[in-house]
């Protein structure tokens, strides 16, 4: 299964022909990546999470918010044995009888929107402090430290519920608010990767062609470091959803009455004697999606490093 | 020790400066705290009186200033809510997130340590494998979610723990099991981590080639200088639990700082909103101030640059 495998030279073959014989870099890659569970596992489920986002719309009859018939509240899911289990409604029905599983599928939009967005916002801005602070050490490195420390020493969940209960709550509010609040592991991480790679010889040598700086951050250090880049985005993505959903549990995050998934559980704490499932449901969704994506972060950092390519 | 021990601290006024500025603006994002805090239903005259006794009338710089120069004389004003002085609140509902936190990250450390050092002995092995599974699936947790399922298993179902309250110190068991695990994989990785680089190290073969009993090369030999970076992720951690145990207090109805700061948030209370901000985020920078100290006195290396 291991690569190993596949390239050791078979006895009788000159050292020469060996060389031909081993397969590219990119399969090589793709190898590794075909070989390892955690990708592949969280690369399906985070692919049907996002399928399921697109086509929302499409999946069931009825509206996520629209669709009330509080005659029809608090039907039970198909796994409870009960008389008043309701084929039309597979996962049951909420306390105002809306489909739970309408509620779910629309729920994962949600979900991705703001994990996605947010991750590109503190994204952008934590790279961009990170590969300064690298590239130009110095003064440069201090003032990004600073920020660094100043931004860790406030607590997130706090501030981003008193920003969002004092300027308003609406889904891009809580995007911008978590984007503004979750960029110092972008920080860090791009800061040291990019203090490593900028001493390497083909900076020197871009350096030496006279390059630009902004060249040689886009073609020599970006494309180093994107391995790093793409594990701490999965990280922060997985935040980012966890982070809204507990401030939607809160109530100072997306409001109702969206079909957020932390607003389902929050809606559903008060039933929690006799209809679990109303928690159960919407939070094992929220487990798989942060599973999913953390396993594909996982895998990539195991596949990309440089340790594990023989 | 002493220069970096001064060049560290001037760091963490500057951070505690800054984080009061930026606490302080916090309040003027709503636009006018005088209308913010008079409610909508509120008269001109009602909210220029407000302005008034605030002293929101008076210059930005001036009211930074005079803030700062009471808080750091203990005195962070009065909550117009709970017709108190917002310092003595505080103090009153410190020590329960303080045990809290306490509580979750002694739980978090008790299980991650031995889970990390074990997984480090036998790589690849069967509790490696098992620490590492516990590691993805509880990063991947909500923590308020697996707070419910805890209260519906072992409080509704089973009955063995109370649900809410800080009455006994069974109180504290879910609370602390909520908040510590999802600190667990981090500190976990950290120790398996840095027992693995530290066990194939020289002075670890040259202890074993003197006969040492392997606990003794374990535990007093490798597991010292393995443990040093997870001092700091543990002091870091506590900070966060400090800052975020807002969720769990919530849930569980303790009656501490991140429950007041919700209570605080949901009705407008912006003074108390200021000084709790800016009270955990003190406790924070001095927590890690503290840890970087432990950290240069276990490492002397650290000192030097």
């Amino acid at each position: 299964m291991t690569p190993q495998d596949a390239t050791t030279t078979a006895p009788g073959i000159p050292p020469a022909a060996a060389a031909i014989l081993e397969p590219s870099p990119m399969a090589q890659l793709r190898r590794r990546v075909f070989g390892h569970y955690g990708i592949l596992i969280g690369g399906a489920v985070l692919g049907i999470i996002f399928l399921v986002a697109i086509f929302a719309p499409y999946l069931t009859p009825y509206h996520p918010i629209l669709d009330q018939d509080l005659a029809n509240a608090l039907k039970p899911p198909f796994w409870h044995d009960s008389p008043k289990y309701d084929p039309a409604y597979p996962l049951g029905t909420d306390l105002q009888g809306r489909d739970y599983l309408t509620r779910l599928i629309h729920g994962s939009r949600i979900s991705l929107l703001i994990g996605f967005s947010a991750m590109l916002i503190s994204g952008v801005i934590g790279t961009t402090l990170g590969v300064a602070a690298g590239y130009f050490g110095g003064r440069v490195d201090m003032v990004v430290n600073f920020l660094i420390t100043t931004r860790l020493s406030m607590p997130v969940v706090l501030v981003a519920l008193a920003v969002v209960s004092l300027v308003g709550s609406s889904l891009w509010i809580v995007i911008w608010v978590l984007g503004l609040l979750i960029w110092d592991r972008f920080a860090v991480v791009m800061r040291s990767t990019t203090m490593q790679v900028r001493n390497l010889d083909y900076v020197a040598a871009a350096q030496a062609c006279g390059c630009s700086t902004l060249r040689i951050v886009m073609s020599e250090i970006l494309p180093n470091v994107a391995n790093h880049l793409i594990v701490v985005a999965t990280l922060e993505m997985a935040h980012a959803i966890l982070l809204e959903a507990a401030l939607s549990f809160l109530g100072l995050g997306v409001q109702p009455p969206a079909p957020s998934w932390g607003l389902m559980i929050s809606e559903a704490k008060g039933m929690m004697f006799f209809d679990a499932w109303l928690i159960g449901v919407p939070g094992t969704a929220l487990f798989a999606l942060i599973l999913s994506i953390n396993l594909l972060g996982d895998g990539v950092r195991d596949v990309t490093a440089p340790e594990n390519r023989n | 020790m002493l220069k970096y021990l001064l060049r560290r601290l001037g760091v963490a006024v500057l951070v505690a400066l800054t984080v009061s500025v930026i606490t302080f603006s916090l309040i003027y994002l709503s636009g006018d705290p005088a209308i913010a805090l008079a409610g909508d239903s509120a008269s001109n005259e009602e909210i220029e009186h407000i302005r008034k006794a605030y002293g929101y009338d008076r210059p930005i710089i001036v009211q930074y200033g005079d803030w700062l120069a009471r808080a750091a004389q203990g005195d962070l004003g009065r909550s117009h809510y709970l017709k108190a002085n917002i310092s003595d609140v505080i103090l009153t509902r410190l020590p329960n997130t303080l045990i809290l936190a306490l509580c979750a990250i002694s739980f978090a450390l008790v299980l991650a340590i031995p889970l990390g050092v074990a997984a480090a002995i036998r790589p690849n092995s069967l509790i490696d494998r098992f620490a590492l599974s516990l590691a993805v699936v509880g990063q991947a947790l909500p923590s308020f979610w697996f707070a419910l399922i805890l209260i519906f298993f072992l409080g509704i179902q089973l009955r063995w723990l109370p649900i809410t309250g800080t009455d006994s110190w069974m109180n504290f068991i879910m609370p602390a099991i909520a908040l510590g695990y999802y600190v667990t994989p981090g500190v976990m990785r950290l120790t398996r981590a840095g027992m693995l680089e530290v066990l194939s190290s020289d002075y670890i073969r040259t202890a074993k080639a003197k006969g040492l009993r392997p606990p003794a090369v374990l535990f007093k030999h490798a597991l010292r200088n393995a443990i040093i970076p997870v001092v700091s992720l543990a002091a870091v951690q506590f900070g966060f639990m400090l800052g975020g145990s807002i969720v769990i207090e919530t849930i569980f109805a303790i009656n501490g700082l991140g429950f007041l700061a919700w209570e605080t948030i949901q009705r407008a209370d912006l003074p108390m909103m200021q000084a709790i901000v800016l009270v955990l985020s003190c406790f924070y920078i001095v927590i890690t101030f503290l840890a970087d100290m432990l950290n240069a006195f276990l490492d002397p290396r650290i000192r030097v640059t």
